[in-house]
């Protein structure tokens, strides 16, 4: 009833780890595989070892979470010696990766492809890494690093889009023109917080992303421009908290649908609960799969 | 239900210090002014504004105050030793499990780990402690602790008996497990409570296993948030965070990485003598 294609990847369920969420040991996505993702994204990796930001480093305030980990990670070469290969987790696993350079990103596709993902995310989007705004805002650069990855793996390539652009939809289109796969939509958005008793921002970076309930509408909205623009395949990500959030994902048109920040309000359990949701909303309105609904909204 | 999940929040209560203690050479307590039920294990990441955060056992509960004790080890920990009454921190927590609190308990602790199991000893009545440490300056709390059963353990013999912490505890196994008489069955140790050096707390655990004593041991790893998300405190499939710190001696037995590795700040795993490296930058 839930099973979903993405990119010829069967998944028994559209619900998908997001990128950054416990997701830095191939114990950890396994677990969460049990617990019943459809798929599980690992955290992002560079060409290099990078420590990241001191803490704070996550927040919570009431309408969602605030991060700037910065791009912590043990770099290609470690995780293929920590990780040896991926495709024997308990269900799909999606590679994230990321670069400075153009050449970073098609050295890191090609190291990463030994591991053996099922897909390849391309994180373009990051909103507080030290070279300054997202990588996706510049569509040539888009388009660079998209050819760039295509031709150093096999694997199928999701782009993952920031909302900090002025129109996500030209960024979309250019992934797909080069050659693309699927669309990941969308990371975190830019933000920061206070404390005025420290009369200080709390992130020791300042400057974070904004994920949770609070991104959810944000989200909602680009994946429903993006599925306007493209036909290629969107990973609905940002916010999804339960079974309701993410039959608005596919009904403004997501194949799969991205869960993260829901991790802390409801544990790892949160992946099974939402297909449990999303089910019996599916039973009630006589619904059989999700392919009958998928961008709905757009009629 | 999930509108009130919803509501969780992940803040800090930034508080002044109402007092700073030098324990020891390199050591400090803080305390502030604080009501939060916090149970023996549990833990916050404590916050020094405009420096970075770190995992704290809380270390002293009283009178509506939690104190913090810290040993220097690297550059937030010099920072923490310069606190003084009237600087603030940040608190997000109390975050984790905590110890089961039965009765008939010994505790291990080595070094500053004591800072992880001294409200535990607080609560529990008349616990049989075994205390170690390299030398004497190391050591902290000993006027605290000075009516309670205790056995000091020092590397050079500076401050009670020359040796580790789990030479007498072996001995105090073999001691109670000697213990057939019903009248003295009631100081039998049944459960052992750890905290220290992972490497300490391996061989007590193997050590209770030996005995057939239960075991709870006080674990530590890098983290980045403490409740769950970043994934950074992995023990094997196990996150110390949310899991731990607290964890059964059998459970550890099985992770691989028990004694053996760990993660850095980069999530790359080491072996445990380049984890507690001392920090250079």
């Amino acid at each position: 009833m839930l099973g979903v294609k993405l990119c010829g990847i069967k998944l028994e369920n559209p619900t998908v780890l997001a990128s950054g969420i416990l997701g830095v040991t191939k114990e950890g996505v396994d677990r969460i595989g049990k617990a019943g993702a459809g798929a599980v994204t690992l955290k992002s990796l560079c060409h290099e070892e990078r420590q990241g930001y001191k803490n704070p480093a996550i927040i919570v305030w009431e309408k969602g979470m605030l991060n700037a980990i910065g791009l912590s990670g043990q770099g290609i070469s470690n995780a293929i010696k920590d990780f040896r290969r991926l495709d024997d987790v308990s269900v799909p696993v999606i590679g994230s990766i990321f670069g400075y350079r153009t050449e970073d990103f098609a050295h890191v596709a090609s190291e990463m492809s030994k591991l053996k993902p099922a897909m390849i995310e391309v994180d373009i989007s990051c909103p507080h890494v030290d070279y300054g705004k997202p990588i996706c805002s510049d569509k040539e650069l888009t388009m660079e690093i998209t050819r760039a990855v295509k031709k150093n793996t096999k694997i199928p390539v999701s782009i993952k889009l920031s909302p900090n652009v002025a129109d996500i939809r030209e960024i979309a289109h250019a992934a797909e023109r080069a050659g693309a796969d699927a669309i990941t939509a969308i990371n975190a958005a830019s933000g920061m917080a206070i404390d005025i008793d420290a009369r200080k921002p709390i992130l020791s970076n300042k400057i974070g992303g904004v994920s949770g309930p609070a991104l959810k509408p944000i989200a909602l909205r680009c994946v429903y421009q993006i599925y306007d623009t493209v036909k290629i395949p969107i990973i609905g990500t940002g916010g999804v908290s339960n079974g309701k959030d993410a039959l608005e994902m596919v009904m403004a048109g997501a194949t799969a649908v991205g869960v993260g920040t829901a991790v802390y309000y409801r544990g790892i359990e949160v992946f099974g609960e939402i297909c449990k949701e999303m089910q019996e909303w599916m039973k009630t309105n006589n619904v059989k799969n999700l392919d009958e609904i998928r961008g709905c909204a757009h009629k | 239900m999930l509108s009130l999940e919803l509501n969780k929040t992940e803040m800090p209560k930034v508080l002044p210090i109402v007092g700073a203690v030098r324990e020891g050479k390199g050591q400090k307590t803080v305390f502030v002014k604080c009501n939060d039920d916090v149970k023996p294990g549990q833990f916050y990441m404590v916050w020094i504004p405009g420096i970075d955060a770190k995992p704290f056992a809380v270390s002293y509960k009283s009178k509506g105050e939690l104190g913090f004790t810290s040993q220097i080890v690297g550059p937030f920990t010099a920072e923490f030793d310069r606190l003084e009454k009237g600087d603030k921190v940040g608190l997000f927590g109390p975050y984790g499990n905590s110890f089961t609190l039965k009765e008939n308990a010994c505790v291990v602790a080595g070094g500053v780990g004591m800072s992880s199991v001294s409200t535990l000893i607080d609560f529990l009545k008349n616990p049989e402690i075994i205390y170690g440490a390299r030398s004497k300056e190391h050591l902290i709390y000993t006027k605290r602790f000075k009516n309670k059963r205790i056995t000091y353990c020092t590397d050079d013999g500076s401050f009670g008996r020359k040796g580790f912490t789990t030479e007498a505890l072996e001995e105090a196994l073999k001691n109670s497990n000697n213990k057939k008489s019903s009248k003295k069955d009631k100081n039998k140790i049944k459960i052992v409570y750890t905290c220290g050096p992972e490497v300490m707390m391996k061989k007590v655990a193997e050590i209770c296993e030996k005995y057939k004593v239960g075991c709870e041991v006080s674990m530590e790893r890098h983290m980045s948030c403490g409740f769950g998300i970043c994934g950074k405190c992995a023990l094997n499939g196990k996150f110390v965070c949310v899991d731990g710190p607290v964890f059964n001696a059998k459970e550890l037995k099985k992770l691989s990485d028990f004694g053996k590795e760990a993660r850095l700040k980069s999530c790359r795993k080491v072996p445990l003598s380049e984890y507690h490296a001392p920090k250079a930058h």
